[in-house]
């Protein structure tokens, strides 16, 4: 343990109110830490700059997931182990559950939670892709009241985010209108469990009139952000599926990704499996038009 | 004579129920009375000359004990086989992570901030972190031309061979650096006094190695160093000789502040820090006649020790002698080196050099049978060593050992030939490529040559005044099951029940030198020499008169409890003897390198996902001959384990190195594979018996340890047509070798 | 200067008693219940929630207590190897673990029995292959989990969850 416990201090508030109020009186000063799968972590290698912790681990305000006949409020402090266990967000919205079977491995899943998952704005991060998919909304508390924001703009550099200094995310709020899409989602890493992504996707399709009627598709590990492969999407929407299209996809998916070679992989290797990856799912896709 | 009811029976584990209630202690779990933690400030280069060290600002640093290589009282040295590691680098350091300075403080935090704010400068010398640039001796970084050690294996005529071959195979193989990853981080405790002198307890298998090591950095005599051994979490090998070095600074510490030191490391400084698994090159020259039997051949074998010694002409001599695999060879020359680098020195893991030079063998026979035109299965039948002939180095072998039945019966166990034509089917159109592969191999249990005789190792059997017995060895415990089996025979031979044997906690203070729990030798040698200490106690009991020739479990316990209300105490004693007609010759490294070999078949069968170039193994049948099954759980558990790590050799457990430093000291960026990741290995056995272990036991410690990574490799040959000559194997090398094959923009066999 | 005031009183239910320990809040759970409670059956094997040989349960969830600050199990139930062998489920898997061989050197034995509990309290007859899933936060590197696998099914046919 690298870290000097002395040296840190931290608080839990038994309120959302009153961290908010902290934030808003000492913006920047207080470090929210929720199931600390990440910032623990940082802290045992001595990597932790921040010295003053806020915790918001079991907050009920924001452990909690409200279903309307329009959409699903997730709260930011809902575990991976909630998402797994929610019969509509396993049922609707699969690649959000899928991903958070595939973060870490059980007892990383009952303390990550999905608001820290996308405040630490990690590039690997499992779930943020299915939520450029789904095109989750977030909302967003200070002291000075709520705002919405749409997923698709909150990452704006590698580990950078449009969250205020005195923000937090209450709420992620998906739109039930997923059901009857092909989902696809697949993570790619050294081994089956505890591994950081080297690749992971989340994709939906529709088929109508034999033609590609809908389609996102959204990747991870390969780009300084999660990333939408809006021109992959473009290539391939309103068309019909065959080999040359998905040649074509293919192409287009490893122009718009930025791979790096690092300590887990390779660029080469990331791009390719990418490519592959997008393939698999337009294939997938295709049967399913067919075949539904 | 025995009627086996303990031998060959799941007995309960000795130390198990301790392990599933958490009562274990292991050494973080134990505190002293004014202890202080240590720690160690180390190099953060490679190579290169100490200027100087500053103690940086804002730490109490006189509340801190400071030691230095000035410090030691006696020689600064890692005593092991050669002296030329120092326990504490003077002027110069060699690899990085090399220690300098020890810290000791009360409060770890402290300590840890500590390290930090030491600084150190030094003058950079050029580095060599590869085989190549050693051999090449461009830059000398150990002794004269950065070899530790070289050895010659010749048997037969090797430069008239090959005109005579129909073909003349030649290959390259290349294995990685592997770290042991015991989940136990290796810790000691030490505490010193005038009058006791210094003892150290531990996480560790030898604490005789230990024990020696101290005397000579201490400047102490044999009776005021004690070690004893604490339960410990794992250690295939990463314990055998590297504790030296972390008791040596604890006691160092200890010394200097008169009050007991605990060191224990954290994951990233275990990794970066310790030994690991030696890299290899062997390259193979093989010539074979036209129906594929060998006719002999040269196999250059290399290791890369790191910067000192440490024990690598060992594990050069293990990998030279197992170079040539099962096979029969009627002329070979086997040459061995281990060179120099300017990393972190390479040191014991389980297989010790086989592993290496076996990959390397199991490799070639693939190839091989390719360039012939036969298959992997026919080349293994056609050369496969056979009752009454000779080995590499001419030591005949003996038993009716029948390796081709053995292969038949793998063959059945994996369903080989159905799967192999169904795979072949499938794989014309699948994105994911099926493959079996085959390992066939031998591991010699027990020390080389003459190490047994030089060890001369001793067990003592004691009579307790209840009657029962406490053995008495140096042997460790580290999860193999030690305790149990040497109970389990001693409790047979005796005829008395397995609950009323008991074996002592390894502490010098209290136990023999059985020699160190390596080698795959405790059941094997140690085993037998428990066996003889047993007769031995019933020989003096009835020769008292006090235990009749046929006794029951009672009167047994009647008759030593009464020995020892007599005689106040009750131990027999045994030393190792060399049975006869066992002959080495250290010099021309020939004769009978083992006293027995267990043989193995090994078949993985693997898919590639073409989709993400991984490879998972699906199936693994583990086939062994290894004389005779003490205890089928612990022996079982022995096979799987070891094949667990044998496909982290081969597919996961990468070591990342940047100027000779691990890059990936974490568990979070080291793979080793998760219960997710394995299948249920099949495990099963032959047994032919053996004269010179315990009731016919072979050692099987390392043996798994051969056979997964060259049967994957075959495997994933099978399957997609590759061949692979360097482990471990990811899958970015399978996807650029891939890539290499086909044109640019079609990236993968997606159809 | 280290202020005590630093170090509040946090109580929480270990193996069913009430404690009270005082303890930076930015204190590992893990260290507390080694060092101050003196249940040293969760282990330290790599300080980064990858091992899982420090797992304990917290309100019946399973989780890695290296990556739990103290002050987060304030007024929580908290469930060590060290209290397991109270029901007669685990007292089976204990004893499932002894006689498959699922424990070689026990270094891990504590945090994936901790696991398997975990898994069999919310799965009472989990395949194969969920046993794989289910015990994958747990590195055992002695066993290759084969008969770690094999006493959890023997104790899942054995009892079934409380």
């Amino acid at each position: 343990m690298r870290s000097d416990p002395s040296d840190y201090e931290l608080i839990a508030p038994d309120s959302l109110s009153a961290v908010v109020s902290l934030l808003a009186q000492q913006p920047g000063e207080w470090l929210p830490i929720a199931g600390g799968t990440d910032v623990m972590v940082q802290y045992a290698a001595g990597k932790l700059p921040a010295r003053k912790l806020v915790s918001l681990w079991n907050l009920p305000e924001l452990r909690q997931i409200e279903v309307s006949p329009v959409d699903v409020l997730i709260g930011a402090g809902s575990t991976y182990t909630d998402l797994r266990e929610h019969t509509v967000v396993g049922g609707e919205f699969p690649l959000l559950a899928n991903a958070a079977q595939w973060t870490g491995a059980i007892a990383n899943q009952n303390r990550g939670t999905v608001g820290g998952n996308i405040v630490n704005a990690s590039p690997a991060a499992d779930s943020l892709p299915a939520l450029l998919v789904y095109e989750a909304e977030l909302i967003l508390v200070s002291a000075r009241g709520e705002r919405r924001v749409s997923y698709l703009n909150f990452h704006t550099g590698y580990k950078k985010t449009l969250l205020a200094p005195d923000e937090l995310i209450r709420a992620v709020r998906l739109e039930r209108r997923f059901a009857g899409y092909f989902a696809y989602s697949r993570k790619v890493g050294a081994r089956n469990a505890q591994a950081i992504s080297k690749v992971c996707i989340a994709a939906l399709g529709k088929i109508a009139g034999g033609v590609v009627e809908d389609i996102r598709i959204a990747v991870g590990s390969v780009a300084p952000t999660p990333l939408r492969l809006r021109d992959t999407e473009r290539t391939v929407k309103g068309k019909a599926v065959d080999v040359a299209l998905v040649d074509q996809a293919r192409q287009v998916a490893i122009s718009e990704i930025h791979p790096i070679d690092d300590i887990r992989s390779t660029s080469a290797y990331r791009s390719a499996v990418v490519a592959n990856l997008v393939a698999e799912f337009l294939l997938g896709l295709n049967a399913r038009g067919k075949g539904a | 004579m025995t009627n086996e009811q303990i031998i060959g029976m799941p007995v309960p584990r000795k130390e198990g129920r301790d392990k599933v209630t958490g009562r274990a202690q292991y050494i973080d779990d134990i505190s002293m009375p004014g202890m202080l933690h240590g720690a160690t400030v180390r190099s953060s280069i490679a190579r290169g000359k100490i200027l100087k060290i500053s103690y940086g600002s804002g730490i109490a640093w006189d509340e801190f004990v400071i030691v230095c290589a000035s410090d030691i009282p006696g020689k600064n040295c890692v005593a092991l086989i050669a002296d030329d590691q120092p326990c504490l680098a003077e002027g110069v350091v060699n690899h990085p992570e090399e220690p300098i300075l020890l810290l000791a403080h009360p409060n770890r935090h402290l300590l840890r901030k500590a390290v930090e704010a030491v600084s150190i400068e030094y003058a950079p010398l050029p580095p060599v972190f590869t085989i190549e640039k050693s051999e090449s001796q461009a830059e000398i970084i150990w002794g004269t031309d950065n070899t530790f050690k070289k050895y010659c294996v010749e048997k037969g005529e090797v430069d008239d061979l090959w005109d005579k071959a129909a073909h003349i195979v030649e290959g390259e193989y290349s294995t990685g650096a592997q770290e042991q990853l015991y989940i136990e981080n290796n810790g000691v405790i030490a505490s010193f006094d005038r009058e006791r002198g210094v003892t150290v307890w531990g996480s560790l298998q030898c604490p005789y190695y230990v024990h020696k090591a101290l005397m000579r950095l201490c400047s102490l005599p044999e009776e005021k160093v004690r070690v004893v051994q604490t339960e410990t979490g794992g250690a295939f090998g990463g314990k055998e000789e590297y504790p030296s070095i972390i008791a040596g600074h604890a006691a160092l510490l200890a010394m200097k502040s008169g009050k007991p030191v605990k060191i224990v490391y954290d994951r990233m400084e275990d990794m970066t820090a310790t030994t690991k698994r030696h890299p290899s090159r062997t390259r193979h020259r093989t010539a074979v006649d036209k129906h594929g039997k060998i006719l002999g051949g040269e196999i250059e074998f290399v290791v890369d020790g790191g910067a000192y010694l440490t024990l690598s002409p060992v594990v050069l001599s293990r990998g030279t002698i197992h170079a040539g695999g099962p096979y029969h060879w009627p002329s070979i020359r086997i040459s061995g080196k281990a060179v120099a680098t300017n990393t972190p020195p390479h040191g014991a893991f389980r297989g010790f050099g086989a592993p290496q030079s076996l990959f390397a063998m199991e490799r070639h026979m693939d190839r091989i049978a390719a360039v012939v035109g036969i298959s992997p299965v026919e080349i293994r039948r056609r050369n496969f060593l056979k009752t009454g002939q000779t080995t590499a180095t001419e030591q005949t072998i003996h038993e009716p050992i029948d390796l081709e039945q053995l292969l038949e019966r793998g063959l059945t166990l994996m369903d080989y030939r159905v799967r192999k034509n169904r795979f072949r089917e499938q794989n014309r159109s699948a994105t994911h490529k099926k493959g079996i592969g085959i390992a066939a191999f031998l591991h010699g249990a027990g020390f080389t040559g003459s190490g047994e005789r030089y060890l001369a190792s001793v067990v003592g059997m004691q009579g307790l005044a209840d009657g029962r017995v406490r053995i008495l060895v140096s042997s460790t415990e580290f999860g193999q099951g030690t305790k149990t089996v040497l109970s389990q025979i001693a409790a047979e031979t005796l005829g008395i029940p397995y609950a009323d044997v008991e074996i002592a906690q390894p502490d010098t203070e209290q136990v023999p030198n059985s020699g160190p729990t390596v080698a795959s030798r405790t059941v094997m040698v140690v085993g037998k020499l428990v066996q003889s200490a047993a007769k031995g106690v019933l020989q003096t009991l009835k020769a008292s008169g006090l235990l009749p020739e046929q006794y029951s479990r009672d009167e047994f316990r009647d008759a030593c409890a009464r020995y020892v209300a007599e005689h106040g105490e009750f131990k027999s004693w045994v030393r190792y003897e060399a049975p006869p007609g066992i002959f080495w010759d250290d010099e021309k490294y020939r004769g009978e390198a083992y006293a027995a070999y267990a043989w193995a078949v090994y078949l993985a069968e693997v898919t590639v996902d073409l989709t993400t170039y991984s490879v998972t193994v699906d199936d693994f049948v583990a086939l062994q001959e290894v004389g005779k099954v003490l205890h089928p759980v612990l022996a079982r558990g022995q096979i799987t384990g070891g094949v667990a790590q044998g496909i982290g050799y081969a597919l996961y457990e990468k070591v990342v190195w940047q100027n000779g430093r691990m890059q990936n000291g974490q568990m979070t960026n080291y793979i080793m594979p998760t219960s997710a990741d394995l299948p249920s290995i099949r495990v099963y056995f032959e047994e032919l018996g053996n004269v010179h272990g315990a009731f016919g036991a072979k050692g099987i410690g390392e043996l798994p340890m051969d056979g997964p990574a060259p049967a994957i490799v075959n495997a994933i040959e099978d399957a997609l047509g590759i061949g692979f000559d360097v482990i471990p194997l990811l899958p970015e090398d399978i996807f650029q070798a891939i890539t290499a094959r086909r044109p640019a923009n079609d990236a993968a066999g997606v159809q | 200067m280290r202020n005590l005031g630093a170090q509040p009183e946090i109580t929480l239910t270990v193996n069913g008693e009430e404690k009270m320990v005082r303890a930076y809040p930015m204190e590992r759970l893990l260290d507390v219940l080694r060092h101050q409670l003196g249940l040293t059956g969760a282990k330290e094997g790599c300080g980064e929630g990858e091992c899982g040989s420090c797992s304990v349960l917290m309100d019946g969830a399973l989780v890695n207590s290296c990556l739990v600050p103290v002050l987060q199990a304030q007024g929580a139930k908290i469930t060590t190897i060290e209290g397991l062998a109270q029901g007669p489920l685990l007292h089976q898997l204990q004893q499932a673990f002894l006689d498959c061989g699922g424990a070689q050197c026990g270094i891990c034995t504590p945090g994936i029995i901790m696991a398997a509990c975990h898994l069999l309290a919310r799965t009472t007859r989990p395949t194969r292959e969920q046993i794989n899933q289910g015990l994958s936060g747990n590195l055992c590197r002695c066993t290759g989990y084969t008969q770690i696998c094999e006493a959890v099914a023997q104790a899942a046919a054995q009892g079934r969850a409380e």
